[in-house]
Order: structure tokens, then C-alpha cells, then sequence
């Protein structure tokens, strides 16, 4: 066979074998998706968004206060995991080289590779028993520790992506090291690192284990952050294991409700960057 | 644009002609704004400047010159210690800015660089506004008054001949210019704390001819106010621009005198070499 050919013969496949790869990758998000809208359509409607469970027997109802506790729970965590990551992201990325900088960013990164189940163990150690109670604070401390390590390294790589050129000017007109930072470096990467935020809220936004003994869950419409706190994988946990067959329905509804959350913080996540990168560049 | 000059903020100390003769790049202390004795330079434990000694007038345009990796830039980057910024380097002997060594241990190196401004390479704008980048300076500084900073910014773009492109998008961001442009206003940034030497590190390697151009024009317009040092790469732009230039060349100064000297009339062989093109 002529070499040309055979070039285009093993292109030809190794093109074939990409697209089966990337259908292959593509088709669970799909059939989730597909699966997850058929099952719970039938219980998605105004009074799910609007109501509260209804008792066992009785149809109907929705899951306004898991909703509402949801978004709280995220919002805590990112309370309590911004600050500090980010911090921390900075401090990798000024000092790079110390050896504290490397048992942190080591630190992170065994922080992020325990399993989430144990960061609910830890958290509920040490908000829960001290407090005598389930309480959304310990789940959003349960997530927020989740969020860290995400949220410190996204931070560093972020700032390092910086080119050296915008601290030296900084520096040249007689910035401090610190003042650089804070009005030239950080602002500069501020589009990525509210990504690297939304993605890792997201991320955490779906978490179940966590929150089973921290947050626990409440079946009635409560915002009090020291009490326990309803929320959607906790509810479409709880529901699902049920024997009823409308709270099987409603579980699908949340699962479907959890997914668009997620989906809608990553959109949100592009547009913050898109709208942040125009007034970089110009 | 020469109209614009004439306003420049704080007086400055009235000076004689510059002297004519020299000898090895000294010329006498009263001269000097910029007085520069047996200086090296380390990175870790490579020596890349050695015995650096010369005088830089003031108010005029200086330009080191020499092939890549000869030691202008780090030279040019130790006269506001940018160097600083850089781990284990560190320079020895005597940098003198109006009679005080930068290197003296208690010099304050943020009022130093305000005082010693440089433009670089590569146009480094922030990712801000116009105005707020040549507001920055000042800001760091604690001005917060919005009319200082206004007629400031205003101020500083026409002393760099910006002004009247972008006067009508102050707003806008600074990426958005184009490359000999974000050259100028960065160059406009460094004016708008009001220094009174500026450090060059070949400011148009990397614009175009027509930008280069420009840039050069502001050059020479802006040595009636500072004392300039440039380094370039381009033997005919340190012709066009300097009033003196130093031949540097492995670390070393080879030769320093009146521009038209160096290229005319040099005295050393290897001087001659470098102007003519014969190396380098």
C-alpha cells in the first residue's frame, strides 16, 4: 500500500476512535438528563417550587424549605471557604517556594482527596457534638471544607498566570509588595478565580454524605442557620429510599432541580468571566 | 506638543551646560546625577557586572548599549534595585542619586522607585481603565482627591503625547490600545508620579517604526524635564536619541563618552566593532 494511503487510512480511524471516545463521554450527561426530566416532570410544577412536604398519604406538596436550604448551605460554605482559600491561593502564589507553602498546598491537596463522607464525620465532631445539635452552620462548615483545597489551588494557579510584567510596573511606581498584590495581581485574575469559586460551589452544591449529620434535615420551612436545615440531595435522599411512589416522583423532580442549579452556576461562572475578560482586554 | 512642556510641576535645580570632556565616563561630581562607583552585580553566584563606574548627566538621555546578556538591562534595573525583586541577586558597591547610595542600607526603596520611574520592555498595562492606570501611582500614594488625579492624568498623557487619542475614552481599557500606544501610556504612567530620572529598558523593541517613532520624539522632548537612561538594542536609536552612550559588553564597561564620539570616533577596538557591526 502506498505510504500516502495508509496515512489516510490510520487518520481516518484515529478520527473515528475520537468522536466514539467523545460520544462515549457525552452520552451519561445526556441520558441523565433525559432520564432524570421524563421521571420527575410529573412533579414539577408551580406547588413543588412554592410548598412544603406534605404528610405521608397525602400527594401533592414540594420542597420549597430543601430549595431555600440548599442555596443557604452553598452560600455558607462559600462564607467560609473564600476567605480563607483564597488567602491561602495568594500566599501560595507569593511565596511559592517556602516550605510552608508546600506543606499547605500538600495539606490542600489531601484535603481534596478525602472521601466527603469524612469531612461530614469531621465537621460534625467539631460543630455538631460541641452544639448538641444538627445545625446548617456544621453543613455549611461540612461543605466549606470541601470547597477549600478547590478553591486554593484554582487561586494560586490563577495568580500565577499573571505575567510578571504587571508586578514590576506596580513595584516601579513605588507599590509595595502587598499593595501590588491587592490592586494590580489580584484584580487581574479576579475573572478566574470567581470561575474557580462558582465551579467549586457547584461542585459542593451537590454533595449528600456531608450533610447527613451535619445539616440533617428539617421537614419544615425554617432559616434559623442553628437549627437543622432541609436540603435537596438530603431530600431526594431521603425520599427516594421511601416506599412512595410520589415521593419517588418528588425525589426525581429534586435530582432534576439539583442538575439545573448546578448547570445554572456554571453558566453564570462563563458569563462573570466573559463580562470580567471584556474589560481586560478591551 | 512643545507647548505642554513648559508647565512641570516643581521647579528644578537650574544647572550649567553639561561638560564636554571626560575621562573613563567621569565627568566631575557637580555633573552627575547619577554617580555610579565600582558597582557589581550577582545573581546567586554569577557575577554579571563588574567594576561598573560612571557618571550620568543630568538632564539628558543617556543609552547603554552592548549585545544580549552584556549587562545593560541588570544595570539599568539596579538604579531603582528592581533587581531586589529577583531571589539571592544583589549588588556591591555605589549607586549615587543626588548624592545618597541607593544601597545604603537604610534607603527606602519605594521612595526610591517613585523618584527613579522605568519603562520596560514589554508595555505592562493593567488590566484597568486609562485613567486608572496612570491614576495609580497616585493613589498608591494616598492622592484621593478626583480633581488632582484628573488634571494629573491629563497632565501626564500630553507630556506623553497621548492625550489627544484617547481623551475621549479615559474610560476604556488600557488593553484595548494598541502596542506603541499602551508603550506610551505606560510611559505616561511612570511621568504621573512626577519623578525625576527615567529608566528605560528598551522601551520600542518591540512596536513598530512609526510607533518607534513617536516614542522617540518623546524621548528627546522629555529630557528637558529628566534625566533619561535607555538601553537599546538599536545602535541607530541610541544615535538618534542620547546625548551619551556606554558600551557595555560581558559585564563590563567598555567605553562611555559623547554619543557622537562613540560612534565616530571611538576609542576602543571593540567598540568600534559593536557601532559598526562587525560583532554583536
Amino acid at each position: 500500500m502506498r505510504y500516502a494511503t495508509r496515512r489516510k487510512i490510520v487518520s481516518r480511524v484515529a478520527e473515528a476512535l475520537c468522536a466514539v471516545a467523545v460520544l462515549l463521554a457525552l452520552l451519561p450527561l445526556v441520558l441523565i438528563l433525559f432520564y432524570v426530566l421524563k421521571e420527575g416532570a410529573g412533579a414539577l410544577n408551580l406547588a413543588f417550587f412554592t410548598q412544603m412536604p406534605k404528610p405521608v398519604g397525602e400527594t401533592g406538596g414540594g420542597m420549597a424549605n430543601a430549595i431555600v436550604g440548599t442555596l443557604i448551605l452553598i452560600g455558607l460554605a462559600g462564607v467560609f471557604a473564600v476567605p480563607i482559600g483564597c488567602l491561602c491561593g495568594i500566599h501560595l502564589a507569593e511565596y511559592p517556594e517556602t516550605r510552608f507553602s508546600s506543606v499547605v498546598r500538600f495539606a490542600a491537596d489531601v484535603l481534596n482527596g478525602v472521601p466527603s463522607i469524612v469531612v461530614g464525620i469531621f465537621a460534625y465532631g467539631l460543630v455538631v457534638l460541641p452544639f448538641k445539635r444538627f445545625s446548617a452552620i456544621a453543613g455549611g462548615v461540612a461543605l466549606g471544607l470541601l470547597m477549600i483545597p478547590i478553591v486554593v489551588r484554582m487561586t494560586e494557579e490563577l495568580l500565577r498566570l499573571v505575567p510578571s510584567g504587571l508586578r514590576e510596573g506596580a513595584l516601579a511606581l513605588g507599590a509595595t509588595r502587598g499593595r501590588a498584590v491587592f490592586t494590580v495581581i489580584v484584580p487581574a485574575a479576579l475573572p478566574g478565580i470567581l470561575t474557580g469559586i462558582l465551579v467549586a460551589l457547584a461542585r459542593v452544591a451537590g454533595e449528600t454524605a456531608p450533610l447527613l449529620f451535619t445539616s440533617f434535615n428539617n421537614r419544615f420551612w425554617s432559616l434559623d442557620v442553628t437549627q437543622p436545615m432541609a436540603s435537596l440531595t438530603v431530600q431526594v435522599f431521603t425520599y427516594a429510599i421511601s416506599p412512595y411512589d410520589d415521593w419517588h416522583r418528588q425525589a426525581w423532580a429534586g435530582a432534576f432541580l439539583l442538575v439545573m442549579i448546578i448547570l445554572a452556576l456554571s453558566i453564570m461562572a462563563r458569563l462573570a468571566v466573559r463580562r470580567l475578560e471584556r474589560m481586560n482586554r478591551g | 506638543m512643545t507647548t505642554f512642556l513648559i508647565d512641570t510641576g516643581t521647579p528644578r535645580r537650574i544647572k550649567a551646560p553639561v561638560m564636554q570632556t571626560q575621562i573613563n565616563g567621569m565627568a566631575s561630581p557637580a555633573e552627575a546625577r547619577i554617580r555610579v562607583r565600582h558597582f557589581d552585580f550577582f545573581y546567586a553566584d554569577a557575577k554579571v557586572l563588574h567594576g561598573i563606574t560612571m557618571d550620568i548627566p543630568d538632564r539628558q538621555v543617556t543609552a547603554l548599549i552592548g549585545p544580549s546578556g552584556c549587562g545593560k538591562s541588570t544595570f539599568v534595573r539596579s538604579m531603582n534595585r528592581m533587581n531586589d525583586i529577583i531571589p539571592d541577586a544583589h549588588g556591591e558597591g555605589v549607586i549615587e542619586i543626588d548624592g545618597r547610595n541607593i544601597y545604603d542600607g537604610g534607603t527606602d526603596v519605594v521612595e526610591l522607585r517613585r523618584r527613579v520611574g522605568m519603562v520596560f520592555q514589554k508595555s505592562n498595562p493593567f488590566p484597568k481603565s486609562i485613567f486608572e492606570n496612570i491614576a495609580y501611582g497616585l493613589k498608591i500614594g494616598g492622592v484621593r482627591n478626583r480633581r488632582q488625579l484628573s488634571e494629573t492624568v491629563e497632565k501626564s498623557l500630553r507630556r506623553a503625547a497621548l492625550w489627544d487619542e484617547v481623551k475621549d475614552r479615559l474610560n476604556d481599557s488600557a488593553m484595548a490600545l494598541s502596542g506603541g500606544q499602551q508603550q506610551r501610556l505606560c510611559i505616561a504612567r511612570a511621568l504621573a508620579v512626577d519623578p525625576e530620572i527615567l529608566l528605560m529598558d528598551e522601551p520600542a523593541s518591540a512596536l513598530d517604526p512609526i510607533a518607534t517613532t513617536k516614542i522617540e520624539e518623546l524621548i528627546w522632548e522629555l529630557k528637558e524635564n529628566y534625566t533619561i537612561v535607555i538601553v537599546t538594542h538599536n545602535m541607530q536609536q541610541a544615535a538618534r536619541v542620547s546625548d551619551r552612550t556606554a558600551f557595555f559588553m560581558l559585564g563590563r564597561l567598555v567605553e562611555y563618552g559623547e554619543t557622537n564620539t562613540i560612534f565616530m570616533n571611538p576609542r576602543e577596538k571593540m567598540t568600534e566593532d559593536y557601532v559598526t557591526g562587525r560583532f554583536g
